[in-house]
């Protein structure tokens, strides 16, 4: 499927996981995200694999633990309040070390909400999510076609460290519609799943668990999880520069917020000011590097976000006080315009401009 | 964005019913298949027939950023309700496209935004069926505009409909036409 086709987020991301070679997806549906379960319910069956509409949100993610056991490609994908209740599955998956994708198409919470866009699961994306010493990979794309490319990307992901990654997207960008290309890419090169459980004739026994109670053994894991971390931070980060080496002012947003930022950024270079925009990809790992560099010579940061400044503690650290950080967002299922970015950006830009004289 | 070249930003809105959210879809696919760069975004969730439905389509020659249209270069209005909400927005020098069936007098804007008045629903009846007076508001707009042929509207159909409503296509394409004609007298 090398042509150019008109989908809508939630259905590319469908498509394109089908494309990485997904074999199980299970769910329950939630608002803006069920075209992905009806996308699925429809071509998995045509395909030949397993789509499973569950009974909740917590069998979803425990059923995504099972087929990951024996294996398989396994997702499910949800939005914010499903998400939470899926946590533990999560935190399991990371104790036993499986592979997993997970789509969050977020909303405006806490609690249950609306049903609007949102950025507000930033913290619970980067920092695990649920209980132990663990991480998820997570990807925050800002266009259908990266939508695509990051599902691609995560189902390699999570098989070559064994570990959950997330795809965030929004209300707008799951119902949002671009021309699309999906084809299978030439992909990483992947360990053999020698610790599956394929059934036990002509090898040694196989257990997946995340119950270690003998002395310093869940420690060592930990230490073990803690390093393929640090192989990841160094080695996976993805995010896109714009117009960031003369920037005065630097703008760092993800997702759909990033690209009203973007027309904020042009509207602010028409009229004279100095912006670019810094695009995390990859929100964990965070491109820390990325930021800290051109926070080196001293210029303006503002973060702006869907959620009332999560991604801004990243920055915060990435920066480390070598310049200073502003915030501006919309929550609770508001989505900021392109002119109270650009005004923001405006505003930010008088000191910068003082300081030039 | 949007420097250099075409940028047409369409707000297409009326009530539920009226065939925004398929209309969106249409303009979307056609514009893609002219080899433009194009967003589509609906109004989604809580929408019944009866209340209120927009869509928001951006057609480019470069790279789109933001997707959301808050200010467009075209409305397209198929109610009167939505002309109040979206018609103070209309960029100066832009157009808006509004069934005259439904809505009596021509609101007052800035000269420089040129009024299309096309009896959408009276036209659709003519031809037999209310429901594809969102295609004659469509052929207007297209032929108005000129960003594309109508026919790259009508090669569209078939991808936007959903296949049950495929024996729909042949009234579908003769509102775009009837359309085209009224913005082109």
């Amino acid at each position: 499927m090398s042509k150019r086709i008109l989908m809508s987020g939630n259905e590319a991301l469908a498509e394109a996981a089908i494309v990485a070679g997904l074999d199980a997806y299970f769910g329950y549906p939630i608002t803006p995200q069920n075209e992905i379960p009806a996308y699925m319910s429809r071509r998995m069956p045509e395909e030949g694999r397993v789509f499973l509409q569950s009974e909740s949100e917590l069998a979803a993610i425990n059923m995504v633990y099972g087929a990951a056991a024996t294996g398989k490609r396994a997702m499910t994908s949800s939005s914010s309040p499903g998400i939470s209740l899926m946590q533990e599955g999560i935190s399991y998956l990371a104790g036993a070390e499986l592979p997993a994708v997970v789509v969050n198409v977020m909303r405006g919470g806490p609690g249950l909400g609306n049903i609007s866009p949102s950025q507000s699961d930033y913290f619970q994306s980067t920092r695990g999510g649920g209980h132990g010493d663990y991480r998820t990979i997570a990807m925050g794309p800002a266009s259908v076609q990266e939508l695509v490319d990051c599902m691609l990307l995560a189902f390699d992901l999570a098989d070559l460290y064994r570990m959950t990654v997330l795809i965030l997207a929004d209300g707008i960008l799951g119902q949002m519609m671009e021309p699309v290309v999906i084809e299978k890419k030439p992909g990483r090169k992947l360990p053999p799943k020698d610790w599956a459980l394929t059934g036990i004739e002509g090898r040694k026994q196989n257990i997946i668990r995340s119950l270690y109670l003998g002395e310093g053994v869940m420690e060592k894991l930990n230490y073990k999880l803690q390093e393929m971390y640090k192989q990841i931070e160094e080695n996976e980060v993805i995010c896109e520069e714009y117009k960031v080496d003369d920037a005065e002012i630097v703008v760092v947003a993800y997702g759909t917020t990033s690209r009203i930022v973007r027309s904020a950024v042009e509207q602010a270079r028409k009229e004279g000011i100095k912006a670019g925009l810094i695009r995390p990809v990859t929100l964990w790992p965070f491109p820390t590097k990325q930021i800290s560099k051109a926070a080196e010579d001293f210029k303006i940061f503002l973060t702006v976000e869907m959620s009332c400044g999560q991604m801004m503690e990243d920055v915060k650290l990435a920066v480390n006080g070598k310049s200073p950080v502003f915030f501006y967002g919309r929550t609770g299922g508001m989505v900021p315009t392109v002119d109270n970015v650009f005004e923001k950006i405006r505003e930010l830009s008088i000191p910068a401009k003082k300081k030039e004289k | 964005m949007g420097t250099n070249g075409l940028y047409e930003e369409v707000m297409l809105a009326g009530f539920g019913g009226q065939g925004i959210i398929l209309g969106g879809k249409l303009l979307a696919e056609a514009a893609m298949r002219a080899g433009k760069e194009v967003t589509y975004i609906p109004s989604y969730g809580a929408e019944m027939r009866g209340g209120t439905a927009n869509s928001m389509i951006i057609i480019a020659d470069g790279p789109i950023a933001s997707p959301m249209v808050s200010r467009p270069t075209t409305l397209i209005t198929m109610n009167k309700a939505s002309l109040n909400k979206f018609g103070p927005r209309i960029k100066n020098g832009g157009l808006l496209v509004m069934n005259s069936s439904l809505i009596e007098n021509k609101p007052e804007l800035d000269d420089s935004i040129e009024i299309l008045s096309v009896p959408a629903d009276a036209i659709a009846l003519e031809l037999g069926n209310k429901r594809v007076a969102n295609m004659v508001a469509i052929g207007a707009y297209v032929q108005n505009r000129g960003l594309f042929g109508v026919n790259i509207a009508e090669e569209s159909l078939e991808g936007v409909l959903a296949k049950r409503y495929h024996k729909t296509v042949p009234i579908n394409i003769e509102a775009l036409r009837r359309g085209a004609e009224f913005a082109s007298k």
